[in-house]
């Protein structure tokens, strides 16, 4: 049997992530890319709470917990550390999840993208606050139940595109990942790993707490997500390059929809105005793809 | 640093200046966090890696052979590697406690 | 080696001379010559450390704190609105027991917009756990800069170094700034008992339950305790190799003084030559000049005071609904001794309202005049 993923566990369990949680699965795929010789600061975020409490750990490498809206400026200060101190060879993360990124944490990230500090930021996305106990992020998908957009109100504005913001600040390496395609998505952090300056990773990464979905589900979830065209996967070099990872299924997006309590309340109509804005968001990816 | 090794202080003494880690999570068997237990059925199997690929926790070890091993210290009985299995070789069962 | 440098310069050379490695800052008047010279000495080669041109004083306390993490030896430096900005980050740098020294230029706080000198700032940093030491002088700048990261190290605690806005940092005064190899003999290279090294993997800051976060906060208080001591042993040290030194506070003609006037910052040189001008006229008045306020010089304060007749403390800060801050944390170490002095607190010079010697003979005159000590009086308030 030929192993499609590297062999070696960083992490270790006995951890605290729910069961079936994406973002356990996504920490276990990285380090695996990355391997030891790695340092990960983590802001407020599910990873504080599945890495274990102190005076324990689950992931294996040195981890810096970091106050929420630092994922990034933390890992400059480490980075910065360690180049000072001869260490250049050790890989900085940053790993922060959709609110450590999309919301609160931007600023940091948008400081240290411009500047080019030699880290990879990972953004584990699970589409809400979900360590807070599932509320709305600017990553939280149209249509969505949280408990701060309940049914009768459910989220009425797209999901930020946070990749194309990465983009735009000219950065060596961005690229889109699921945890359901875990060869692709550990292609990509070695990639990462080899580029310079600041990389950006988008990892999505369900959550059956949040989503409403059954914890055996989630590695279903995490391919039709991209089966779907709702989260294709794609790399965008130097700001410019965009290239599709996989060629799209086109599956319908009720496929996906339906396996998850937090849609349960969209009408046919809202199904169908989902399915649109999937379509021209995939039309237009299409096009950057093309024209790069 | 040492592998899951309890750590229990008796005071304020023994501990270091800040909070720092010096066990791992290895500690904390969670098995007790499963309603539903995942048996393999290794005349199905054929070892492909995928059980263990897609495991949380990692509570799946791989044999010499490939073939996997459930660790059930660990185990939260999340159900993936059954969803997972190409040849449906894994079952859920109640767990008997 | 004497050259005639401004307040911000000191800071620079101080973090020069501490051989900081890693200096992450953003710019806010009055700050920006310490930083500018800083990235100055790091371009051309004067100071081999890593200069992050981060995007906002959080960002500089998280990345200072990273660094120091890392096992690298940090310094910023802030001001008012970026002080309070840090305000987050510098409960992480105590909490994370990163020695960082942090150089503190004081300014009001807006609303409305000022630039110039009040306490405000660094005192509401006051119960984080982050040390502060109050500068009077562009020489003392940049010796309890090198002094700090001593200090700091020693208790694994940031400490930050306050110079009033303008009357400091803009103010040209000579420094002898010391020969490099001297710093070295007085500062170690910094050597933290733990960092992050994927050689030695550790995690920092787990979530921590009541089981045991009580017991790090009291490791808190234990190493500002022990703080007290090695300034003063800091300090020891830095006087046999430098010949010149500063206390944890600094007394001056109080040993046979009937009323002591406390001060901190600038408006203790204008203290001291009122002091002057006061003995003079046969009066007897002292001074008492806080220089560390965090750890709180409890035992001085109380030496020094327990014999006068009456104590005026002019504060340059206040806490709304309360009185002036220093005058509170003098009182508060003063009321449980048998023999304490009355203590009238003054406000004065706020937003950088000067400060003159007349000034501080009206405090003087009025402490002297009155039978009963007042908590909050307004010097110089136009009415």
């Amino acid at each position: 049997m030929r192993l499609t993923i590297p062999e070696e566990e960083i992490m270790s369990p006995g951890h605290l992530a729910c069961q079936g949680c994406g973002a356990a699965l996504a920490v276990r795929f990285v380090l695996k890319g990355l391997g030891r010789n790695t340092i990960m600061s983590i802001p407020a975020c599910c990873c504080t709470v599945i890495d274990g409490p102190f005076p324990y750990t689950a992931y294996g490498v040195p981890i810096w917990h970091t106050a929420f809206e630092t994922a990034a400026s933390a890992a400059s200060g480490i980075k910065a550390g360690l180049d000072v101190l001869g260490r250049k060879e050790t890989t900085v993360l940053a790993w922060a999840g959709d609110g450590g990124t999309f919301d609160i944490g931007i600023q940091a990230l948008s400081g240290a993208a411009e500047r080019g500090d030699d880290m990879i930021y990972v953004c584990y996305d699970n589409e809400a606050y979900m360590n807070t106990g599932i509320q709305r992020s600017s990553a939280t998908p149209y249509g969505a139940w949280t408990t701060t957009t309940p049914v009768k109100h459910p989220k009425n504005r797209p999901k930020k595109d946070i990749v194309a913001i990465m983009a735009a600040h000219r950065i060596s390496y961005t690229a889109t990942a699921s945890i359901g395609y875990p060869e692709d998505l550990i292609k990509k952090v070695k990639k990462a790993k080899e580029s310079e300056g600041t990389k950006f990773l988008h990892i999505i990464a369900p959550c059956p707490t949040g989503w409403r979905s059954r914890p055996d589900d989630t590695i279903k979830l995490a391919k039709l997500v991209v089966e779907t065209n709702i989260f294709p996967l794609f790399e965008v070099e130097n700001g410019e390059i965009w290239k599709l990872s996989k060629k799209s299924k086109g599956t319908p997006v009720i496929d996906y929809l339906k396996l998850q309590g937090r849609f349960r309340h969209l009408k046919e109509e809202d199904v169908q105005t989902i399915q649109m804005n999937v379509d021209k968001e995939y039309e237009r990816l299409l096009k950057r793809c093309e024209s790069a | 640093m040492s592998e899951a090794k309890k750590i229990d202080w008796k005071g304020v003494d023994d501990m270091p200046e800040m909070a720092v880690s010096l066990s791992t999570m290895r500690v904390n068997k969670t098995a007790s966090w499963r309603n539903l237990k995942p048996i393999i059925d290794y005349d199905k199997c054929k070892p492909c890696g995928i059980c263990w690929k897609f495991c949380p926790e990692p509570a799946i070890l791989l044999k010499e052979d490939g073939s996997p091993v459930i660790d059930y210290d660990y185990c939260k009985g999340c159900g993936i590697c059954v969803e997972e299995c190409p040849r449906k070789a894994i079952t859920m069962h109640r767990e008997e406690r | 080696m004497m050259k005639v440098i401004m307040g911000n310069h000191a800071l620079s050379y101080g973090a020069k001379l501490s051989r900081v490695q890693v200096i992450a800052a953003y710019p806010i008047t009055p700050q920006t010559q310490v930083v500018e010279l800083l990235s100055e000495m790091c371009a051309n080669g004067e100071l081999d450390a890593k200069f992050v041109k981060v995007e906002s004083e959080h960002s500089a306390m998280a990345a200072s704190i990273g660094a120091s993490a890392a096992g690298a030896r940090a310094f910023t430096a802030t001001s008012a609105q970026g002080l309070a900005l840090m305000h987050e980050m510098i409960h992480w740098a105590v909490g994370a027991r990163t020695p960082i020294v942090l150089g503190n230029i004081n300014r009001a706080m807006g609303p409305p917009w000022s630039i110039w000198t009040e306490q405000n700032d660094s005192l509401s940093e006051r119960d984080t756990g982050i040390m502060q030491v109050y500068c009077e002088s562009n020489q003392e700048v940049q010796d309890t800069v090198i002094q700090s990261f001593k200090v700091a190290e020693k208790v694994l605690l940031p400490c930050m170094v306050v110079l009033d806005a303008f009357y400091l940092s803009h103010t040209y005064e000579p420094v002898d700034i010391p020969e490099q190899s001297l710093v070295d003999e007085y500062l170690p290279p910094f050597d933290p008992p733990y960092k992050l090294d994927p050689d030695d993997p550790h995690t920092f800051g787990s979530l921590t339950d009541a089981k045991w976060y009580y017991e790090l906060r009291y490791k808190i208080e234990v190493a500002m305790n022990k703080a007290r001591y090695e300034w003063k042993k800091a300090n020891e040290e830095f006087e046999n190799i430098f010949d010149r030194g500063y206390g944890l506070v600094e007394d001056y003609k109080c040993e046979d003084a009937d009323l002591i006037l406390i001060t901190s910052g600038t408006i203790t040189g204008t203290a001291r030559i009122t002091v002057d001008i006061l003995r003079e006229k046969g009066k007897k008045v002292g001074l008492l000049k806080i220089r560390v306020f965090r750890p709180f010089p409890i035992d001085e304060v109380r030496d020094i005071l327990g014999s006068a007749k009456k104590v005026a403390c002019i504060d340059r800060n206040i806490s709304f609904g309360h009185s002036g801050i220093f005058f509170a944390e003098v009182k508060s170490a003063l009321y449980n001794l048998s023999n304490r002095p009355p203590i009238w607190g003054y406000i004065a010079g706020l937003g950088g309202r000067d400060v003159t010697p007349e000034s501080i003979i009206e405090i003087v005159k009025r402490t002297e005049e009155s039978d009963k000590p007042e908590e909050l009086i307004w010097i110089g308030l136009k009415r």
